[in-house]
């Protein structure tokens, strides 16, 4: 068999690999065929019969979205018998279809619209009445409208193929063929939406964004979901500074069209009542809302005063903040305060990875690598759980490249379903049953291995010592809570790490022991809630605090400033794979400045000189001095990803692998971000207890 | 059990034990040429039974009519999968009643071929799917595996000849596309009844990834005789690449209605005057369906004809599953129409956009118009539309529920011009009194 397959479609020249099917070859050449069931990456249908097409010396309309092409194929998309049968299919489609466009959420954006419009007749000749399904609610997110259904089973697929969680089928038949839910009357499932975003037409909507708006009237705005690591992109719909929608219909970013719930649905908590609009300074024991200026002046009052004195200063960042904020944030405890008493919530053992693969390349794997490398060893973590998309990735290598899928978990987990060989490893026993592994893995051509915070300090070299001898190439991923925390990591958030992991001469206060300090005089915590899990040890201590949220930390606060979320600031994130991308401001909300807007005019109040506060600024110091970051400013800057170069270097000091520990967030929280999102709160609500019997 | 006299026109090939008493029974199998043609078979080698089956120009008989032995022949024997035999029972066509008395009256013929089947391709287990209304030939047929079981004629080690073969029946939950045999397959396997994309055909990837042997009911049936008298005494009995004998179902308008064992190649006309015993009460005939309701209808004028594969391909019907349904004078065509397009819309399984929606379009504007709520230019959009589904279809359900239609419409105009402009249908009173009579 040659290499390429020569053929002719509508007359035009067209060589393509052997196997392509004709709808693709024809797409080669910029020659729409229309489909609505054929879906890229998804189990072939041919149940549209839209795309049907003239096949020279066959008799009879052929499925473009089926036929392989074959060498000197003469193939027509646009002859009179093509273009009558495709009318004939629309309105076929039509009949039944109750084409109540002027109210449908999806008008405008429909295919079956742009269809009609394209390839349908002006007029129905159907005068017979229309089968008609009272609309159902499945889930708080899912909205299911029976008529408008196509039946092109893009939903169905996406859930069983691409989630894997066969949660949607078809029951009843002929006409009355309906999609259903896979318990009777409801949805149980990850809540994803992708069944929602998937749908051609109106049939499946969203909870969050039916009847709110028409798709032309928001601008749309491409930025990164600020909950998981994994660092989708998401599109939001932004109407009148209103987030109506998230969603990721063109395809860009990592994540291609995958969301979760939380990427999908989960700003709201933007719009939440709870958010904090006003600064606040603590008055006779009673936090009262006051001016941006009086609550400057408080604090940087305070700062000069402690800084003055020689007192104590504790700091603790963020894992949602941007890349340029927590570098600031680093700067100005460093330079501003004199104080290397910095730290942040670390969820993983990303220094010690990193010092185990010094003088290695490419030891870090991508996002895309996922999908890509030939074997996956996941070690303790849930990954369906709390790192959907990496999940997503993995299941989809598994079914377009059949890789090999290892897991050694402490419970069942969902990469089971499709695992060559997966054991139940109790906490502690996790490298004796990866070693159990060794004969399998080491037949492999390649691997990743993914790990979460239960493989730290010691064990994390260990793995790698594994890795090592199995004497094929390995890539490791360091799983992470959140969307910058390794940002966090990078940007130098540790009492005895800077910027790119370059080692502080005397380093100052653990995040444990910041907290634990009876005499500490400030402690200024930007974008995170500390007091949530751990007690406060100094009394005397004035606690800075910005935060969206009145948090248990903020409760504690002397001054609050209201901050805005990263769906309200540029900048950029770097994910779990270490994959940098760039932070849009989809909107503003009143009151509430950016955690970089803060620091800024704190430092100009303060009169202490730290370098401007504009994100663009900043960026380009970090790729300048913070080592890996050094990445193509075009495609940050376009909304693309950029992985940064490992460290490649050893990573001096101590790690204290007791301070490492994840959150254990599931699909439906999210910290306390998830807290304040009315769709994580309403799906934890929903009938059933999938997840009660799932979590490991 | 038999339903109708025998005619004296009949060749008896497969329901020659019919008539015997206990004819369902082992006994009675064995003491009339049962299993001689598994012991030749297993004598045989696969290219020789092919050959046999090739010679025998037998044909499909679930109604596609694919030559049988080059089917057979399809299914990689040497694959190192396990390999299936699948028997369709699944019989649902309008107008078809064949494979239940082949089951009813002579189980262990059809084990016979099965086993014949699963030698050939080197299968060792088989399963016959049977329609899910019939509740008690699964039943009948659990009965026949049994005995046959326990006389060592499926089992282990068949008859000491080393041959193992385990048998299983399988029901439907009655849907009419689980007669189309990958439909059937999804079926057999748990799911959903929707056909699958060809190919791969199920000869190669079929039941659970596997190859798989999937035939008719009275194609296996006919397999022992073609085995044990070989196939040229088959062909002999039928015209030039339609051999052997059909078990034709004659119903509708005619005296004596039944399922007779006619030659295949029998004339249409002679079928319905000499074996069917002539029209119900001296009507004239208006129409026939040859082969069930799938196939395109046929005007009396155009029934002087030998009822084979080929010479229905010819006048553009089919031979399909022999169900031949006779319509006098006072049927009304468009009725008739709308009853079948009832049918298919009923059971269209929904998976594809122009059988699901034609299917209820059309049934819907064919009760309008029956009804007297006919307007001009509807008949030319029943043609239109049925054309818009014929050829375009997933499976083949769209094409038999489209070409009767287009038959109708073309070749009985007058009966939609009758019924125009609010006009009572003109038969409803003939139809009346021929019950009354």
């Amino acid at each position: 068999m040659s290499d390429v397959i020569n053929l002719t479609i509508d007359g035009r020249a067209v060589t393509a690999a052997p196997g392509t099917l004709i709808i693709n070859a024809a797409k080669q050449v910029g020659i729409e065929i229309p489909s609505f069931c054929y879906y890229d990456g998804l189990a072939l249908q041919a149940a549209c019969r839209m795309c049907l097409v003239e096949v020279d010396k066959t008799p009879k309309l052929q499925v473009a979205c089926t036929l392989p092409i074959a060498e000197g194929m003469v193939v027509h998309t646009d002859s009179p018998l093509v273009r009558e049968a495709r009318k004939g299919m629309v309105e076929f489609l039509l009949t039944n279809h109750p084409l109540d466009c002027p109210v449908c959420d999806k008008g405008g954006e429909c295919e079956l619209q742009d269809m009609t419009f394209r390839y349908g007749a002006g007029e129905s000749r159907f005068q017979e009445q229309k089968v008609h399904v009272e609309e159902q609610q499945w889930s708080p997110v899912v909205f299911f409208d029976a008529p408008r259904c196509i039946l092109c089973y893009r939903c169905v697929r996406i859930c069983d193929e691409g989630m894997g969680m066969n949660a949607l089928g078809v029951i009843n038949r002929g006409v009355h063929a309906e999609i259903a839910p896979n318990r009777f009357d409801h949805l149980e499932c990850d809540e994803c939406g992708m069944c929602i975003d998937i749908c051609p037409v109106g049939a499946l909507t969203s909870g969050m964004y039916r009847y709110k708006t028409r798709p032309w009237e928001m601008h749309h705005v491409g930025t990164i979901c600020t909950h998981c690591s994994n660092g989708c992109k998401t599109t939001l719909g932004v109407r009148n500074n209103q987030i109506i929608r998230g969603n990721n219909r063109d395809h860009s970013g990592i994540n291609g069209e995958f969301l979760c719930i939380k990427g999908r649905y989960a700003f709201d908590f933007v719009h939440s009542p709870e958010r904090l609009q006003s600064p606040m300074v603590r008055k006779n024991g009673k936090l009262e809302p006051v001016s941006w200026s009086e609550a400057l002046s408080t604090v940087a009052r305070k700062f000069k005063e402690v800084k003055a004195r020689g007192g104590k200063f504790g700091v603790i960042g963020s894992n949602h903040a941007s890349n340029e904020e927590n570098y600031y944030l680093q700067k100005f405890a460093r330079e501003g305060l004199g104080t290397h008493n910095i730290d942040h919530h670390r969820t993983g053992d990303l220094p010690t990875l990193l010092d185990a693969l010094s003088g290695k390349t490419e030891a870090l794997a991508t996002t895309a690598d996922l999908y890509t490398r030939k074997a996956i060893l996941v070690v303790a973590s849930d990954l369906s759980q709390q790192h959907s998309f990496l999940a997503f990735q993995i299941r989809a290598n598994y079914r377009h490249h059949g890789a090999h899928i290892y897991t050694v978990t402490p419970g069942p987990v969902r990469e089971q379903h499709h695992a060559v060989n997966s054991i139940i490893a109790q906490p502690g026993g996790e490298l004796a049953a990866v070693e159990s592994l060794r004969d399998q893995l080491k037949a492999e051509a390649e691997l990743v291995i993914l790990f979460g915070d239960a493989i730290k300090g010691d064990a994390v070299r260990k793995l790698v010592a594994f890795g090592d001898s199995l004497g094929i190439p390995v890539r490791y991923v360091c799983l992470l809570d959140y969307s910058n925390s390794r940002g966090a990591s990078d940007m130098g958030l540790a009492p005895n790490l800077g910027p790119g992991y370059q080692p502080v001469a005397d380093a100052g206060l653990a995040y444990d022991e910041i907290l634990a300090a009876k005499d500490l005089d400030v402690l200024w915590v930007v974008g995170a809630n500390p007091l949530k899990r751990a007690a406060f040890g100094s009394e005397q201590a004035f606690v800075v605090v910005q935060e969206m949220f009145l948090t248990e930390t903020a409760q504690r606060a002397d001054v609050i400033f209201p901050a805005a979320s990263a769906y309200e600031k540029n900048g950029t994130v770097t994910n779990v794979c270490g994959e940098v991308q760039r932070l849009k401001a989809g909107l503003q909300v009143m009151g509430t400045k950016s955690d970089l807007e803060i620091m800024g005019l704190l430092s100009k109040e303060m009169g202490v000189n730290i370098g401007m506060w504009s994100h663009e600024k900043i960026f380009e110091e970090i790729r300048g001095k913070v080592r890996g970051y050094n990445v193509p400013l075009s495609i940050v800057a376009t909304g693309g990803a950029v992985q940064t170069t490992a460290v490649n270097g050893r990573v001096a000091g101590s790690v204290r692998p007791e301070l490492i520990q994840s959150a254990g967030d599931t699909l439906f929280t999210s910290g306390s971000l998830g807290r304040y999102s009315k769709t994580l709160s309403s799906v934890v609500e929903a009938p059933g207890a999938l997840y009660s019997d799932r979590r490991p | 059990m038999l339903y109708n006299e025998p005619s004296p026109l009949e060749v008896k090939i497969l329901t020659k034990r019919f008539t015997l008493p206990n004819s369902q029974s082992l006994d009675t199998y064995l003491a009339n040429d049962g299993f001689k043609a598994f012991f030749k078979a297993i004598e045989m080698s696969p290219e020789q039974i092919i050959e046999e089956l090739k010679i025998s120009a037998l044909r499909g008989r679930g109604g596609a009519g694919f030559p049988t032995g080059l089917k057979w022949s399809f299914v990689p024997r040497n694959s190192p999968k396990p390999k299936y035999v699948i028997v369709n029972a699944d019989e649902s066509e309008p107008g078809t009643c064949k494979d239940r008395l082949l089951m009813e009256n002579d189980p262990h013929q059809l084990i016979e071929g099965i086993l014949i089947g699963g030698r050939l391709v080197d299968a060792h287990k088989g399963f016959i799917y049977i329609r899910g209304e019939f509740r008690y030939l699964i039943t009948m047929m659990d009965r026949a595996i049994e005995e046959a079981y326990k006389r060592g004629y499926l089992g282990k080690n068949i008859q000491g000849t080393g041959f193992d073969f385990d048998l299983y029946t399988h029901t439907g939950a009655g849907a009419y596309e689980c007669g189309e045999e990958t439909a059937l397959l999804d079926s057999i396997e748990g799911k959903r009844g929707v056909p699958r994309m060809k190919p791969p055909f199920p000869a190669v990837v079929g039941a659970w990834q596997s190859p798989t042997l999937l035939s008719n009911v009275e194609t296996f049936s006919a397999v022992p005789f073609i085995i044990r008298d070989g196939g040229a005494a088959f062909a002999a009995l039928g015209t030039p690449k339609n051999g052997g004998t059909r078990m034709i179902c004659l119903s509708g308008h005619i005296n004596k209605p039944g399922v007779y064992e006619l030659p295949v190649g029998f004339n249409l006309l002679r079928m319905i005057y000499e074996v069917g015993g002539g029209m119900r009460n001296g009507k004239k005939l208006k129409a026939v369906v040859p082969g069930g309701s799938s196939c395109p209808l046929l005007k009396a004028e155009e029934c002087d004809i030998p009822m084979d594969f080929d010479t229905l391909a010819k006048i553009k019907s089919m031979l399909g599953s022999g169900g031949t349904v006779v319509l006098d004078e006072d049927t009304c065509m468009v009725k008739f129409a709308h009853r079948i397009m009832k049918f298919y819309a009923h059971e269209s399984c929904g998976w594809c956009i122009p059988c699901r929606e034609g299917t209820t379009w059309l049934r819907k504007m064919l009760e309008r118009f029956h009804g007297g709520g006919g307007q001009t230019g509807d008949r030319e959009l029943i043609g239109e539309l049925s054309k818009n589904m014929l050829g375009r279809t997933f499976c083949a359900l769209g094409d038999a529920a489209a070409m009767p239609t287009i038959s109708i419409v073309e070749k009985w105009p007058e009966d939609f011009e009758a019924h125009l402009n609010g006009r009572a249908c003109p038969y409803e009173h003939a139809s009346e009194m021929a019950m009354q009579r």
